[in-house]
């Protein structure tokens, strides 16, 4: 039993040690001028969808859960965002070309609509960011029109 | 201690069950018979430039199209990649000034795409819905740039529950990339480009 109590007393050390290590966050003090909800003028229901389900991972302003401060768990949402960030990141999306506008709003509703999207490893944490059955077809309706308008 | 524990679990358990939920079908079969009637918008047939400039991304578009139709993701994926490449090597410097913003979007588009249906070789649901954007990327190009061959976009009014999709062929005969052997035959020509 002794050595079984070594090695715990080692992993609640080295996990200690992990909390000190400074992690970036990903917010910012402001909303860009080519935020999604900003230059699309979408509506408030929608707008709201949007941030309790997709800008968190997509966007450049993530509101952190608490155990995001807890290592190595916020290492891994770190990540998770990055990646989300690089496939669609809602705070740039009005510098993108018109072309990638629409090929981004299809894969939206694609996604949205196969519950691919917001992540069941998302949603299993975070219950305020699954998407009704009302609302998934307020949001893709909401994204197929506006691909429709540019 | 406890709590990260469980954080860490939860995690890793709900990641599976992201995967695990691949594969699911396309769509249900109904109102077949009256979508299948339905006319998509035909276009009057239109010719383009005698090029080779687009010819290694045709050959490797028609590759993963192939990958597609028999319902081949790992092929696809290995087809994106080559695709892939060549678009990032398409010479944009020796078209005419006007075009290249607009050829330049289509390329971005076209290589993102790419890239997703390379990545994604377990997951062909989502390999398709990329190459149904790509599909009007490539169609984009090749009018801008020419073509070294006939190709014909056909509609398949059945795809992505009854949205439809096209897609670019190199004969008539249709084999259907987005539904697969689900629904082979699906679809109908509806703009013929052609080569002046």
């Amino acid at each position: 039993m002794k050595w079984l109590k070594r090695i715990g007393l080692a992993l609640l050390v080295v996990l200690v040690g992990l909390q000190v290590i400074p992690t970036r966050t990903n917010q910012s003090t402001e909303v860009a001028s080519s935020d999604f909800i900003k230059t699309n003028k979408v509506p408030e229901d929608v707008g709201r969808m949007l941030l309790t389900s997709c800008y968190n991972c997509h966007s450049n302003n993530t509101n952190y859960p608490w155990y995001s401060r807890v290592q190595p768990v916020g290492w891994l949402l770190e990540n998770h965002i990055n990646k989300g960030k690089a496939v669609l990141n809602l705070s740039e999306f009005g510098g993108y070309s018109v072309r990638k506008q629409k090929s981004k709003l299809k894969s939206m509703a694609n996604q949205i609509e196969k519950d691919e999207m917001p992540l069941s490893s998302y949603t299993f944490i975070h219950h305020d960011a699954r998407l009704s059955q009302d609302s998934k077809k307020v949001l893709v309706d909401y994204l197929n029109a506006l691909q429709d308008s540019l | 201690m406890i709590v990260l524990c469980l954080a860490i679990v939860s995690w890793g358990a709900s990641a599976q069950m992201d995967h695990a939920k691949m594969g699911h079908s396309e769509n249900g079969h109904s109102n077949m018979e009256s979508k299948m009637t339905q006319k998509a918008n035909v276009s009057p047939s239109i010719k383009v430039e005698h090029s080779l400039s687009a010819t290694t991304i045709i050959n490797n578009y028609l590759l993963l199209k192939d990958a597609l139709v028999e319902d081949n993701g790992k092929k696809a994926a290995s087809s994106g990649k080559m695709l892939l490449d060549v678009l990032g090597k398409f010479d944009l410097s020796s078209q005419p000034a006007p075009k290249q913003k607009e050829l330049k979007d289509i390329l971005d588009d076209a290589k993102e795409n790419a890239e997703h249906i390379s990545e994604n070789g377990d997951k062909i649901d989502h390999q398709r819905e990329h190459f149904e954007i790509l599909s009007t990327d490539i169609r984009d190009l090749i009018v801008i740039v020419g073509a070294d061959r006939t190709l014909y976009q056909i509609h398949c009014p059945m795809y992505n529950n009854n949205k439809g999709g096209n897609w670019l062929n190199e004969s008539k005969e249709v084999k259907n990339p987005l539904l697969g052997t689900k629904m082979p035959k699906c679809g109908n020509v509806i703009q013929e480009i052609t080569v002046k």
